[in-house]
């Protein structure tokens, strides 16, 4: 065990490693914060739609040679979030405009990337961005700012608007009908979402983004009974998750992503059991 | 005093019209039941009525200084409300929200309003439990507790009873009937005729034939007797 945390504090000795905690950290509260409210809403898969987005939003940034590739990702992801939300009420029912969306992107991003290659190993660009295996080791520190700035902005929206997220996730028609403004507020939730997803991707990569998003919200919805235990709880397992999971991930040299995945997961299957525990106890 | 006025309303979705050329008024303390058969437009009426659809044609004018804020709605319970983990009391606070503008946080008044509210409808003992886990009436009472918090002036209910017991129902009526004759105007969706229309004083029939009017008129008249006939 000392060795181990040893091995850990020369480590963390590198700027690097400690920009991937900072990271790491702000990211997985963003993420978790937004999942209650995107799983309640039965908009579980916009992340994934979204990441692969911002996928081929970066892949043509790669092409134009820009060295912050935020640029062109943050943008384009923020218009696909809005359009996803407004036309849900229309036609196209949401999942499979999103699938649409979502598939079309990662090809298209995957296609361009391929005839325009800008690196000589394009598989080993296309796996980290997915994968999201090495990125995170790779931040600048401008990268680190930026990051810190944005998951600022949302957890003071997330404070300041939460009462109307609240009444706009549990019952949208009634907010609407009695007076609320529910259209700005579905614009600051589909802003919100693509940011994150967009500083998400630095984290777990673009194939693992929902597993960030929806994972701690349905652990946390397992156990606890009300909006604000749930919110707090999903922040609280994400970051746990996400520092577990980066620990692991250096001690054993495994792909990030891929690894904090696996740790919610786990927690997952501890608050399920806690949660039949409970109930039956209850009964 | 009048409160609501719909003239010549056509209501629908995606340009083809369920209901054409709709004209009626709701004067404030009246009990306004809506019947008609199953998918003639009730629900999209009172959507049009609160804004949620946009009338084909015609006008909703509201009067006596009524706003949209001042409006209370009971709708039918979603999909997303069954396995929603929030707390009987996080549910009836947030029927303050359309009043709070861009203050982030609810106010000592809003919470004491809350509190009423829950009194009123006998939730006090649950306040801390999770809408998912009580009882389709318990739920019920919870949306019309958060409608309440939003106004006492005008209540619209959406098939307020669908989802209950017939102990459940029984309650559900006379909460509204307790309402109404405190001073709430109601105008209610019912399936269930026949207690639908005791309590009522105007009913608005629609479908093929249109009939808008006082309760009695309905009863005597040719298209109440055959409705009513056909219920029972």
């Amino acid at each position: 065990m000392g060795e181990i945390f040893e091995q850990l504090m020369t480590y963390l000795e590198f700027p690097f490693v400690r920009y991937a905690f900072i990271v790491g950290i702000l990211v997985s509260i963003c993420a978790s914060l937004l999942g209650v409210t995107l799983v309640l809403k039965r908009f579980s898969y916009i992340g994934d739609g979204l990441s692969h987005v911002a996928f081929g939003a970066m892949a043509v940034a790669a092409i134009a040679g820009l060295t912050n590739k935020m640029i062109i990702a943050m943008p384009v992801t923020i218009i696909v979030a809005i359009l996803i939300l407004k036309t849900k009420q229309n036609k196209m029912s949401g999942d499979s405009l999103i699938a649409m969306i979502s598939v079309g992107a990662l090809a298209l991003g995957y296609l361009l990337m391929n005839i325009f290659p800008s690196s000589s190993n394009i598989s080993a660009d296309v796996c980290t961005s997915l994968f999201g295996s090495t990125l995170i080791l790779t931040l600048s520190k401008t990268e680190v700012w930026i990051c810190l700035a944005l998951s600022i902005l949302i957890l003071v929206l997330f404070v300041v608007f939460y009462n109307k997220i609240f009444a706009i996730t549990f019952d949208e028609n009634f907010a609407t009908a009695t007076g609320t403004k529910t259209g700005i507020y579905n614009l600051t939730i589909a802003i919100i979402i693509a940011i994150v997803v967009v500083l998400a991707m630095n984290l777990v990569g673009s194939l693992l983004i929902s597993a960030l998003v929806i994972f701690p919200a349905l652990s946390s919805m397992r156990v606890f009974n009300n909006f604000k235990s749930v919110t707090i709880s999903s922040m609280i397992v994400s970051v746990v998750c996400a520092v577990v999971g980066l620990i692991a991930s250096i001690i054993w040299s495994t792909p990030v992503g891929p690894t904090i995945v696996v740790v919610d997961i786990i927690i997952f299957f501890i608050f399920f059991a806690a949660g039949l525990i409970k109930r039956k106890a209850v009964q | 005093m009048t409160e609501l006025i719909c003239k010549n309303l056509s209501i629908g979705y995606d340009n083809s019209i369920v209901v054409d050329n709709l004209s009626f008024e709701v004067n404030s303390g009246d009990y306004l039941a809506i019947v008609g058969e199953n998918g003639v437009g009730k629900s999209t009426l009172i959507k049009t009525i609160l804004g949620l659809i946009k009338p084909m044609s015609g006008e909703i004018e509201f009067s006596n200084g009524l706003k949209r804020t001042d409006i209370g709605y009971l709708p039918q319970q979603t999909n997303i409300q069954k396995d929603f983990p929030a707390s009987v009391l996080e549910v009836v606070l947030s029927g303050n929200v359309s009043k709070m503008g861009f203050r982030p946080f609810y106010n000592n008044e809003e919470k004491e309003k809350a509190r009423k509210c829950l009194e009123k409808m006998e939730l006090r003992d649950i306040e801390k439990k999770s809408y998912r886990d009580l009882s389709g009436g318990q739920q019920q009472r919870v949306l019309l507790a958060r409608a309440l918090c939003a106004t006492e002036k005008i209540l619209l209910l959406d098939e307020p009873v669908s989802s209950l017991d017939p102990k459940g129902t029984i309650d559900m009526y006379s909460i509204i009937r307790e309402l109404n004759s405190a001073g709430t105007t109601i105008i209610m969706i019912s399936h269930d005729l026949n207690s639908a229309i005791k309590d009522a004083n105007k009913v608005l029939h629609i479908g093929h034939n249109i009939f808008f009017g006082e309760k009695n008129e309905y009863l005597n008249s040719e298209i109440g007797k055959r409705f009513i006939g056909m219920e029972i």
